[in-house]
């Protein structure tokens, strides 16, 4: 078992298992994304308050999962790499970001989007929006951390410290924001009161999410692995690797 | 040379047990004391918490209701950014002397001298900036009765912030200009106490019970007092040996 995840980390055999793997993550991210993305704007009836308007869950709230999972995926993956110096756990952090920070984006934007028909207005200051925000500068924090250092090992330590400083703060920044929005705004409407989904509206967004899913893992793969042939350029089996597709 | 191997054991354990407080008190006095001969820089803090206080009612309004209802929110604000400022060159000066090497190479753990670093930059900081800002509180009009929670919120709030900011001063002082990374690392961190410390005042103006607010605020100095040190410790041996 120990040997098993311990192969994982030699950045050559997670190259070469990863390769396996791929295929299968990016066949069920395609098809479930296609199907959840066909049924979800086709199939499911309207919603009787809002029209049509509520198909944008379908991609709102996939994403806004992802944004918070992929944060904590980063911080786990900070968290082995400062305890046991997997440079592999690293670069699955280092590629995880953008693609975090870009689905908080997506999450905040397919929000005010939505907010226009819902709420009459693009933003509103309501906690889940405010916990989002601050999420999203988390993410550009952790990037920019990285880009700042000179030498390639601080910025991945320094980031990965940063990661995990941030972790045990989203759960403090999450219900201080909701304290806050209770006292400040409680007339206003609230996100978390929608009423309850019918399963014919409620299976296609979680086929969305399980497609976005192995969408994340696919993307995480294919990215650490040309983040892994970028590092060990200078690597014998990268080089043979080349000569090879050459 | 056999005598010395055998003394020096005996020796490291009959000075380890204070050691470690003596380092910390040295740390702390060296701290103050290097802090005392900038006294301009000591007053910068306060300056700009005064000034951005000054701006407000320019930008918004003279008006005293208006004030009085925005000022917890203004006082707090501006008093974090203050102590953000200052932030900056809590371990820079260090960083460029060698001596933060010499605190890594130190015996006593570096968390506990960062921790008097940090004990330091409050008293000098914090603390002033707690007790400036019912002063300031006067001047927007905020309701009297509200000006002993405001500082106190304060004086708890600033160590936390002081604790937490001094984590992303020490991931950025290797970086040649920081100071605005280290915003951006730190701003959202700082939430929490922004809100738990505003309420409070809030709450006194209204005249509700402030006790919840302080307690939130306790806890939130009670835990990063627990975990800030360590992150701080690790922070300055990555920005030293990269």
């Amino acid at each position: 078992m120990w040997t098993f995840i311990h192969k994982w980390g030699s950045p050559k055999w997670f190259y070469a298992m990863s390769a396996r793997v791929q295929p299968w993550c990016w066949a069920a991210a395609l098809i479930l994304i296609a199907l959840g993305t066909v049924w979800g704007l086709a199939f499911a009836p309207a919603d009787y308050q809002q029209g049509d308007s509520f198909r944008i869950i379908y991609v709102h709230v996939p994403a806004a999962f992802l944004a918070q999972s992929v944060f904590v995926s980063m911080a786990a993956a900070s968290l082995v790499f400062m305890v046991w110096k997997i440079k592999v756990a690293d670069m699955a952090a280092t590629v995880m970001a953008p693609f975090g920070a870009v689905m908080t984006f997506v999450a905040l934007f397919s929000g005010a989007v939505w907010g226009v028909p819902t709420w009459g207005t693009w933003w509103m200051w309501d906690a889940r929006l405010t916990s989002m925000l601050i999420l999203l500068f988390l993410f550009l924090g952790v990037i920019a951390l990285r880009g700042a250092f000179t030498s390639r090992d601080g910025g991945s330590k320094a980031a990965s410290v940063l990661a995990m400083v941030g972790v045990i703060n989203i759960p403090i920044i999450k219900y201080s924001v909701d304290w806050w929005f209770t006292l400040h705004q409680s007339s206003t409407f609230s996100v978390t009161s929608r009423p309850a989904m019918p399963t014919e509206m409620w299976l296609p967004l979680l086929i969305m999410v399980l497609g976005f899913y192995c969408f994340f893992i696919a993307l995480t793969l294919m990215r650490t692995r040309s983040e892994i042939l970028r590092r060990e350029i200078n690597k014998r089996w990268v080089m043979d690797l080349a000569k090879e597709a050459r | 040379m056999t005598q010395g191997q055998k003394t020096t054991p005996v020796i490291a354990e009959a000075t380890l047990p204070g050691g470690l407080w003596i380092a910390f008190t040295a740390t702390l006095r060296r701290d103050v004391t290097l802090m005392f001969r900038r006294r301009g820089e000591l007053l910068n803090p306060l300056v700009f918490f005064a000034l951005v206080i000054t701006l407000f009612p320019i930008g918004i309004s003279p008006d005293r209701e208006v004030l009085a209802l925005i000022a917890p929110g203004l006082l707090w604000v501006a008093a974090l950014l203050a102590a953000l400022l200052s932030l900056d060159s809590l371990f820079r000066t260090d960083y460029d002397d060698g001596s933060l090497e010499q605190m890594l190479l130190a015996p006593q753990p570096l968390a506990a001298l960062g921790l008097a670093k940090v004990l330091a930059h409050w008293l000098l900081t914090g603390l002033p900036l707690a007790l400036v800002a019912p002063l300031l509180g006067v001047t927007l009009a905020l309701p009297p009765g509200s000006y002993a929670v405001l500082a106190l919120s304060l004086l708890l709030g600033s160590a936390s912030l002081s604790l937490i900011g001094a984590i992303g001063a020490a991931l950025t002082v290797g970086i040649a200009r920081g100071g605005v990374l280290l915003s951006l690392l730190i701003l959202p961190l700082y939430i929490p106490v922004l809100i738990f410390g505003v309420g409070a005042v809030q709450a006194a103006v209204i005249g509700e019970g402030v006790a919840a607010h302080l307690a939130m605020l306790g806890a939130l100095l009670a835990a990063s007092l627990l975990l800030a040190p360590w992150a701080i410790a690790a922070s300055l041996r990555i920005s030293i040996n990269g």
